[in-house]
């Protein structure tokens, strides 16, 4: 009995230490941007890898994405009468939910991966010991430029999954199954206010800070993160993990936006 | 006799129940090569990490240049790590930048010294390293013993005051190791540093040192020269001697046995 009650204690110990931890480093990484040499092509460079090099995919998901709704609507608001409003049924979901969700989800896994596997190797293989060596401080060097590249390029990205996306509503719902195009237009332009904007703005930008948090920071501590094992085989399990938490706190905080934006 | 460039007070270190110092005392000379040797998973690497304040001792204290590190802040960690070089076991290069950045690295980040000086420089000291015309290529191309040299024009380009070696010459064969070795020589007789050298490569590694500490079971013991170690009387000493590089002194009577 009190073995079990010890493990719990533990248990519950070292998720309080890992929280403080990542707490920590989120503080470090954000400080990291106001240090000195900024490092402005490596941002850019990121900015490349995570926003330029995820649009192919963004643009694919952000497309069936609204075809589907187009699709889903269509027959959805067809049995009330309404198909003139597909228009504001596809953009509202997009902006206000689906476009900041799915892209973040999209950008966990292309780049978030990436970035977590990058980081662990690193801490794998001494590099990042080497970095503190040399006095170079691995925040500012390596995980800031990351931080900001992801805070620029999802917002954007998440931009244009919802316009692909109204595209996509578009072609089905006006090309394929013959809704009035000026009724969808003109239903996007009577329904979307700022409020859905800035709800949407909102979220790409909580969303990058979560994806980019914890997909670096798992890979940071890969070292510290109890049960992950070692070498090639603690970055595997921890770039999975991470990619999990990410996910899950995306849609976490998804909820916690809404509820209180609305 | 001047003050130790590192000194260890009642160090200790711990990995949950498993204790990897138990309360050190030890000094490595300023100018001076000193070997850690010991046997595997018995903290050699541990004491580097200590040093060199990527790790806190769990008691005690070190002090660089009589100054207790383990109490120090992320800003004054790096100010006192700009006086150290380091050459990790696996040579830890930045793998996703070219061997010419890597080398440009300590300088572009820590110098305002302009583009074409810090050319000059990282090719020269590119040159010194037997490494011309290895500028663009990438750590994943070299072989271990140029990633070594690599890794050791990086540490060196600050020039140092304190060079650690973190098991140097593991994984390479002996005409590498040797040149290794023989770089050691001719940095040390440029620089001047003051060397700290965890190695498994006994007795080789011995020529190389003015001091050697053994570690073993959480403590230290320090021999004025490798010779001295082979006359010691302490059966783990003579066991951990006897293992690594054989039989080397052996009695007259002995050899009446034998």
């Amino acid at each position: 009995m009190f073995k079990y009650i010890e493990k719990l204690g533990d248990s519950a110990l070292y998720a309080l230490r890992d929280l403080g931890r990542m707490g920590v480093f989120l503080v470090q990484a954000l400080a990291g941007i106001f240090s000195r040499p900024f490092r402005f092509m490596e941002t850019v460079r990121q900015i490349r890898e995570i926003g330029v090099n995820s649009f192919g995919v963004i643009a694919f998901t952000g497309g069936f994405t609204g075809m589907v709704l187009g699709l889903q609507g269509y027959y959805t608001l067809s049995k009330f009468g309404a198909k003139s409003a597909l228009g504001s049924a596809v953009a509202l979901s997009l902006i206000r939910e689906l476009g900041p969700v799915l892209t973040a989800l999209m950008v966990t896994g292309r780049a978030g991966s990436a970035m977590c596997a990058e980081i662990g190797i690193m801490r794998n293989s001494e590099q990042l010991d080497a970095l503190e060596c040399m006095a170079i401080d691995p925040f500012r060097f390596l995980i800031t430029p990351k931080l900001l590249a992801t805070l620029i390029s999802v917002p954007i990205l998440t931009l244009f999954f919802n316009l692909i996306g109204i595209a996509g509503g578009y072609l089905v719902g006006v090309g394929l199954l013959g809704v009035n195009p000026g009724a969808y237009a003109s239903g996007i332009e009577q329904s979307v206010v700022n409020l859905d904007i800035n709800l949407g703005i909102v979220k790409s930008f909580v969303f990058a800070l979560l994806i980019v948090w914890i997909c670096t920071g798992r890979g940071y501590f890969v070292h510290k993160i109890r049960g992950a094992g070692f070498g090639a085989e603690a970055v595997s399990r921890i770039t999975t993990q991470a990619v999990v938490m990410a996910s899950i706190s995306v849609l976490l905080w998804d909820y916690l936006i809404t509820a209180v934006m609305l | 006799m001047s003050e130790p460039a590192i000194r260890f007070i009642d160090v200790t270190k711990k990995f949950g129940k498993q204790v990897v110092l138990d309360r050190v005392n030890v000094d490595f000379p300023t100018g001076m090569t000193t070997v850690i040797a010991g046997g595997s998973g018995q903290g050699k690497s541990v004491s580097l990490k200590l040093i060199l304040g990527l790790m806190k001792p769990d008691s005690g204290r070190i002090m660089v240049d009589g100054q207790d590190i383990s109490a120090m802040g992320r800003r004054e960690l790096n100010r006192i790590r700009t006086e150290f070089g380091v050459l990790f076991q696996g040579a830890a290069l930045l793998d996703s930048i070219t061997v010419f950045e890597n080398v440009a690295l300590p300088l572009e980040e820590r110098t305002s010294l302009s583009r074409q000086e810090i050319k000059e420089r990282v090719e020269e000291m590119l040159a010194r390293f037997d490494l011309t015309g290895h500028g663009d290529k990438y750590p994943a191309q070299l072989s271990g013993g140029m990633k070594k040299r690599v890794g050791l024009a990086r540490a060196l380009m600050l020039q140092p005051r304190i060079m650690l070696f973190d098991e140097p010459t593991t994984g390479l064969d002996p005409k590498i190791s040797m040149e290794i070795y023989r770089l050691f020589f001719e940095t040390q007789k440029k620089y001047g540093f003051t060397s700290i050298i965890v190695s498994h490569d006994i007795p080789k590694v011995f020529n190389l040192a003015d001091q050697v500490i053994l570690l073993n079971n959480g403590h230290m013991t320090t021999f004025a020269s490798p010779e001295e170690i082979q006359h010691s009387a302490d059966p783990e000493i003579i066991s951990f001697v006897e293992t690594t590089m054989g039989q080397i002194y052996v009695s007259k009577e002995m050899e009446k046995i034998s």
